[in-house]
């Protein structure tokens, strides 16, 4: 079935998160007009609370460039950003993006965006964004605030790091913020924004977690890209995030009350036959035939990695645990998934396949993304040593058409769930956590 | 003396040898000391030395290897240096170095470093988190705890607490030892006909695996048997050649480069050895003076950040510096930080009038033609016309 012959169903909170977004962007397609301050950043590390206390209106690039592609526009602007020069190897965001703004930067939304006075590189997790932001603010030429979250090669941040990242906020973000905006920085409108972050994070993680119910209540990937669209962006640290968490919450309550799996485009999951962990972001480009190959089968996504680039909560963090807010941010960019070592992704992964029992894992090893690519397949075959669980590989990309073969992943996806279905029938489970190999040392 | 000829066969041969018997023949001359790999772009070697220990500069197995195992631990779409660093460490050539630093070049080589963690979980590994802010009493201090647990790591695997004056000690040496890479780029810009570019890569690459006072007196008698040669000038154009400072281009890319009518008279290969500009001045602190020269004094690349993105002036200075007539963006195909970079540096060079042309290689490119054709009518376009 045509993604186009069908409307998709959706579930509420979908609903209510598209409006929220809608909003946002109709609030920044009148900023100029109405003398409010924009700065463009990134989802991973970002400082959307900071950004608010400073009423300066967040721009997330890389959502734009998903949003554009889910639209069917990422090709052309991928083509024009080609045709400007830029090399057909590298990131598919960032061409995206470029394409975009030449061509008007017309927002998701149909609406046009404004150009930024701030461009807030938050260096966490990903090379590229530095080269982004770079080549933005060529176009641009306003204020840029870079700041450089180290990356974590062993186990935890050390206090260096905590302090390094504070330092930059104290002395070159904040003071940029502050002249960008005009406003004198109130670190008790922070602390009371972080707040409200916590909130809506404590209940982010209830929805993410009710995936270790059988059947699960919601779909951990394609689903869950819904639901942590609100804390990604623009509303962490408001009220209307702690409202919009608070209602899926309930929704996914009153779902798991009656026992129904998740809402996909073509209606309630029937039957959960595969509960699989997911490591990679989505493609794009074909999101709806991509999700259904999966959902036509009885796969279930009951964890993934991608929906923690924003933040990885469910591991304990929550924006109001430190008494400094600096730190409390500093902490929340140290520990974004794309800034963990390999050894601990592998870690992430092999609880999420444990305390969720899943029955697989799929890796979708994305193209334009080698923060998230370069070591998948060495840490796919350390995971299959540790579970005992065989994984899939599959390819494509964020937002480039062309690195998507519906057929090549569908050929490739239902034979690893009849092997999966195989092993079911063999009584395969994953190894008991007794039977964890050691942890690779190394590092600091 | 050897001759230059001699030289340059001597460096090839250290180039070619990916097991790494220089490095063995050091540590049997100092036994129990460590030796310790790194990657590209640029890692902090004077303190790894300082340490008693011996860094040795890795830039993947070139085109010497024949790439099995590493092919399995990749995608297709990544670059080409991870593969053979891999190949090179599970086919056994690594297990002479008593450990692993990881520069943070780019995400590939910063999670290569993982891979290393989970694949070789016995030996030390360390990311060099180089800083991003070049602000003293951040990025610095950042910076100058990160070199003292790098001392730590070294110490504790062979090495010893270093002194101020072992550190002023190897930040001198290695402030002669770009100070005589410097010369041998000047010279190559004066004349041109007397150090070829496979020559001087070779030259400045076997640094990558010598002790540095050593490679230092190899390079100052490379210069002087490359003076007594006898070389007429030819009908070449001058370029600049950047994009190469972290995946290596073969030898073969160089040559026809040469033979394709161009005088290569810069280049950013073997960068990590020339990354500082001017000499470090120990003073009373050197690890912090240390620390302090990478802040101020570190070279443009495509794997740092620029505040003030001098980027592309600076490569104009350097086209003008250097007298060059047109520059030749020569990347590793993937290479996220050369390619990104590349669109901006090339539209300030159309701006400027100064001619240029890309390609992409891999570290194992066997064919060269389609580059030296390209190259050949980008040198006579310029000959001719004065412009590409």
């Amino acid at each position: 079935m045509s993604a186009d012959v069908k409307h998709a169903q959706k579930d509420v909170s979908q609903n209510r998160q598209k409006e929220m977004i809608a909003k946002h962007f109709t609030r920044l397609s009148k900023a100029r007009e109405n003398g409010e301050k924009v700065g463009y950043t990134f989802v991973p590390g970002n400082l959307t609370e900071l950004l608010g206390v400073f009423d300066i209106l967040p721009v997330y690039p890389e959502i734009n460039a998903l949003q554009s592609a889910m639209r069917q526009k990422s090709a052309g602007y991928i083509r024009e950003a080609e045709r400007l020069g830029h090399n057909e190897d590298v990131c598919t965001y960032v061409k995206c993006d470029i394409g975009m703004m030449t061509q008007g930067n017309i927002g998701p939304t149909g609406e046009k965006l404004p150009p930024p006075d701030l461009l807030l590189l938050s260096y966490t997790g990903c090379f590229t964004f530095m080269k982004w932001f770079e080549l933005l603010r060529q176009e641009y030429g306003c204020e840029i605030a870079m700041l450089h979250v180290p990356y974590v090669p062993g186990q935890m941040p050390t206090s260096e790091m905590r302090q390094y990242v504070k330092g930059q906020l104290k002395d070159e973000v904040i003071p940029k913020m502050e002249k960008v905006s005009g406003k004198k920085f109130d670190p008790d409108a922070l602390l009371a924004r972080l707040k409200l972050s916590a909130r809506a994070e404590n209940d982010l993680v209830w929805v993410l977690e009710s995936a270790k119910k059988r059947p699960s209540p919601i779909d951990a990937y394609f689903g869950s890209v819904y639901y942590v669209g609100p804390i990604f962006t623009g509303f962490r640290g408001t009220e209307d995030a702690v409202s919009y968490y608070k209602e899926l919450r309930a929704e996914v309550e009153d779902r798991m009350s009656r026992g129904e799996g998740p809402v996909t485009p073509d209606g309630t999951l029937a039957k959960e036959k595969y509960r699989l962990v997911v490591e990679g972001p989505p493609n794009w480009t074909n999101f709806r035939d991509f999700w259904r190959i999966f959902y036509d089968e009885g796969a279930v996504f009951v964890a993934s990695t991608y929906t923690k680039v924003g933040g990885l909560y469910d591991t304990g963090f929550r924006h109001d645990q430190e008494k400094d807010p600096l730190l409390a941010l500093a902490d929340y960019c140290i520990g974004c998934y794309t800034n963990l070592s390999l050894p601990q992704r592998v870690d992430l992964l092999e609880k999420y396949v444990r305390e969720y029992e899943a029955d697989g894992v799929v890796f979708n090893s994305i193209k334009s993304c080698n923060s998230f690519s370069a070591g998948q397949l060495v840490m796919l075959r350390e995971l299959e040593k540790r579970t005992g669980i065989p994984g899939a590989f599959i390819e494509s990309d964020l937002v480039d058409p062309r690195y998507y073969s519906q057929a090549n992943i569908k050929n490739r996806i239902e034979s690893y769930l009849q092997m999966l279905s195989a092993r079911k029938a063999g009584g395969h489970v994953a190894q008991p956590a007794s039977l964890k190999l050691p942890v690779v040392a190394g590092g600091h | 003396m050897m001759t230059a000829e001699e030289i340059v066969a001597h460096c090839e041969r250290l180039y070619a040898d990916t097991a790494l018997g220089t490095v063995h023949d050091w540590k049997s001359r100092h036994p129990g000391r460590p030796a310790f790999g790194h990657l590209p772009v640029y890692a902090p070697r004077e303190v790894v030395h300082a340490a008693g220990g011996l860094p040795v500069a890795l830039a993947g197995a070139g085109e010497h290897v024949d790439i099995v195992k590493g092919d399995a631990c990749f995608q297709s779409y990544i670059c080409h240096i991870p593969r053979s660093t891999v190949e090179l460490g599970l086919t056994g050539d690594l297990d002479v170095l008593d450990g692993m630093l990881f520069p943070s070049t780019c995400d590939v080589i910063r999670n290569l470093s993982g891979i290393w963690q989970l694949l070789f979980p016995k030996k030390p590994v360390r990311f060099i988190d180089l800083p991003q802010n070049f602000a003293k009493r951040l990025g610095g201090d950042f910076y100058q705890h990160d070199l003292k647990e790098l001392i730590d790591l070294v110490v504790a695997n062979g090495g010893k607490q270093p002194t101020d004056e072992d550190l002023a000690r190897s930040i001198r040496l290695y402030n002669d030892n770009r100070n005589a890479i410097s010369a041998l780029y000047d010279l190559r810009t004066e004349q041109p006909q007397l150090v070829a570019s496979d020559e001087c890569f070779l030259v400045v690459k076997a640094g990558a695996v010598l002790d540095v006072a050593e490679h230092t007196q190899l390079v100052h008698d490379f210069i002087a048997q490359a003076k007594t040669r006898k070389k007429k000038k030819e009908d070449r154009i001058r370029v600049v050649m950047i994009g190469a400072f972290c995946e290596q281009p073969p030898i073969g890319l160089l040559r026809s480069l040469d033979r394709s009518g161009c005088y290569v008279v810069d280049d950013d290969l073997n960068l990590g050895m020339r990354w500082l500009e001017k000499d470090v001045e120990p003073g009373k602190n050197p690890l912090e003076a240390f620390a302090d020269a990478y802040l101020t004094q570190s070279t443009w690349a495509s794997t740092k950040y620029e505040a003030d993105d001098l980027r592309a002036p600076k490569l104009l200075a350097l086209v003008k510096r250097r007298k060059a007539d047109g520059v030749v963006f020569a990347a590793p195909s993937f290479c996220d930080p050369a390619l990104l970079d590349q669109p901006v540096l090339q539209k300030i060079l159309s701006v400027s009038g100064v001619p240029h042309i890309a390609f992409k290689y891999a570290e194992n490119t066997g064919q060269f033609q389609g580059i030296r054709e390209q190259a050949g009518t980008f040198s006579d376009s310029i000959k001719l016309w004065g412009a590409a």
